[in-house]
């Protein structure tokens, strides 16, 4: 399980966010929703530790991550996955390179086990076409895929996900969703999205928070907020918001 | 804001960019066990640096030498000692010419891709993505430009001089009319004449170009690592990391020499 209690953030002069608590537990899809620059980026940073917060605590299964060293937070990262807006991925490395090195760098298997976890992954992605190719000469959903690839390669526990739609056209952000929710349902991988579309939280979310004043102005099930009067859900579940 | 409260800040903000550099300088050492995993990135990025500065560099040294024998040549002349030319300009091109031009040769070139390169790369959330793969940015990308540029600095010296002393002596016959014997036979006899199989000028030289090397690469993937704010970002990594690169160079050109001829 995922646990922010009470997390303070201030980033330059600005207050992102002012006592932040939310719970994930295990093998939903969490989606976070907000504004722009109400700080649900940061709060996925704080989850991997490449944050740490001004004031409260992170958990992830009862493990405190801003007290962890770095050691320990290697370790936490091994069991996570992240996709970033644009997939992130390394520009001189061919789809497959990108994807295989998570394990290249910190696993002990052998160079045809890599490759056949790196086939897998992205066949399962519907990137297995395309391995040889590299990140300037693909699509931004096709990076987002392989990105996503790269995440799971590892058989994360968590996989956060980054805004997996932006930019894209309906037709490629569905798939994303579809892609999403399967990640959740095959290898029981518990997300939590940061999102402002509608589609992608109501296709692959179970739950949905969203951000308010750098907390969490409501929360509830995907049905709860998509039929609350809210306004803060209103605004962001409403028709036409997407 | 007040004149010293604005200082203030001026001096603490150099202070901050100095120390990210040493960390980050110490921190590549600390990683110097794994170079060998890194062996790839290495010789890729030992052949770009190569590529990418030689041919500007031997044009500049060639010019430099050239220029260096022409200053030179027309002051002795007026002394009727134009024999020493080919001393002179050997000894002045690896001592300091043939260091100073290589590194802001590489500091323009090399140094403003590797920014660029990691400035877009951090902007882009490429760096933010090693760090979740628990892959260190500093093994993975600092330490193979570095040991490089550590590397190729001295290599590119050497061609420098050379080419620099050969510049010297095509202005020293046709110009000064001084004979390729006379020039040529000072220039060996100053480069091999010692007990130490070459002469102190040449590795204190090789020393500045190794020491160099290591600044440059260092300034600039500090400059890359700190770029934030897109474009604009990585615009300002690289003026950072030319500028203080050629800072560098000088400052610390001056006190080699300084340490090994007035200190040591």
């Amino acid at each position: 399980m995922i646990e922010l209690q009470n997390v303070h953030k201030r980033l330059g002069d600005r207050d992102i966010l002012k006592g932040l608590s939310v719970k994930i537990p295990k093998g939903v899809n969490y989606v976070l929703m907000g504004p722009s620059g109400t700080g649900k980026s940061v709060t996925l940073k704080h989850v991997i530790g490449i944050f740490k917060p001004d004031q409260g605590n992170v958990y992830v299964d009862g493990q405190d991550v801003p007290a962890m060293d770095q050691k320990q937070l290697m370790a936490l990262r091994k069991r996570m996955g992240y996709l970033f807006q644009n997939g992130a991925l390394i520009n001189w490395l061919s789809v497959g390179d990108n994807v295989a090195l998570p394990l290249r760098e910190h696993s002990r298997i052998s160079k045809s086990e890599v490759d056949d976890r790196v086939h897998e992954v992205l066949k399962l992605v519907g990137m297995d076409h395309a391995a040889k190719q590299g990140p300037p000469d693909i699509s931004g959903g096709m990076k987002l895929r392989a990105g996503l690839a790269r995440a799971l390669v590892t058989n994360p526990e968590y996989v956060l996900y980054d805004e997996p739609n932006a930019g894209l056209d309906p037709i490629i952000s569905h798939q994303i969703h579809e892609l999403i929710a399967e990640v959740r349902d095959t290898l029981s991988v518990t997300g939590l999205i940061v999102t402002h579309s509608r589609a992608c939280a109501t296709q692959c979310g179970d739950r949905i928070g969203i951000l308010e004043g750098g907390g969490i102005g409501i929360e509830g099930s995907v049905d709860e907020i998509t039929n609350s009067d809210h306004p803060l859900a209103r605004a962001f579940m409403g028709m036409g918001s997407d | 804001m007040n004149p010293l409260a604005s200082t203030t800040r001026f001096f603490a903000e150099r202070s901050q960019g100095a120390g990210y550099v040493v960390n980050l300088m110490l921190r590549t050492l600390l990683c110097l066990p794994r170079l060998p995993r890194r062996l790839r990135f290495l010789l890729d990025n030992g052949f770009n640096a190569g590529v990418r500065a030689l041919p500007v560099t031997l044009v500049v040294a060639a010019f430099a030498g050239a220029i260096l024998a022409m200053q030179t040549g027309i002051e002795l002349r007026k002394f009727g000692n134009t024999s020493v030319l080919g001393t002179i300009t050997a000894l002045s091109m690896c001592r300091e010419m043939g260091p100073f031009i290589t590194g802001v040769i590489l500091a323009a070139t090399v140094g403003s891709a590797i920014a660029a390169e990691l400035g877009t790369m951090k902007v882009s959330d490429e760096i933010d993505a090693l760090e979740v793969m628990s892959i260190d940015p500093i093994d993975y990308l600092v330490l193979p430009r570095v040991v490089a540029l550590a590397l190729m600095c001295p290599i590119l010296t050497v061609l420098s001089n050379l080419i620099g002393i050969y510049g010297g002596s095509v202005i020293a016959e046709q110009n000064l009319g001084v004979s390729p014997d006379l020039y040529w036979v000072g220039a060996i006899e100053s480069l091999t004449s010692s007990g130490m199989l070459l002469p102190k000028e040449v590795y204190v030289g090789l020393l500045k170009s190794f020491i160099f090397g290591i600044a440059i690469a260092s300034v600039s993937c500090a400059a890359g690592l700190k770029a934030r704010g897109g474009a604009l970002g990585v615009g300002l990594a690289v003026q950072t990391a030319v500028r203080n690169s050629v800072l560098l160079i000088i400052v610390l050109g001056f006190v080699i020499t300084w340490f090994f001829y007035f200190l040591a």
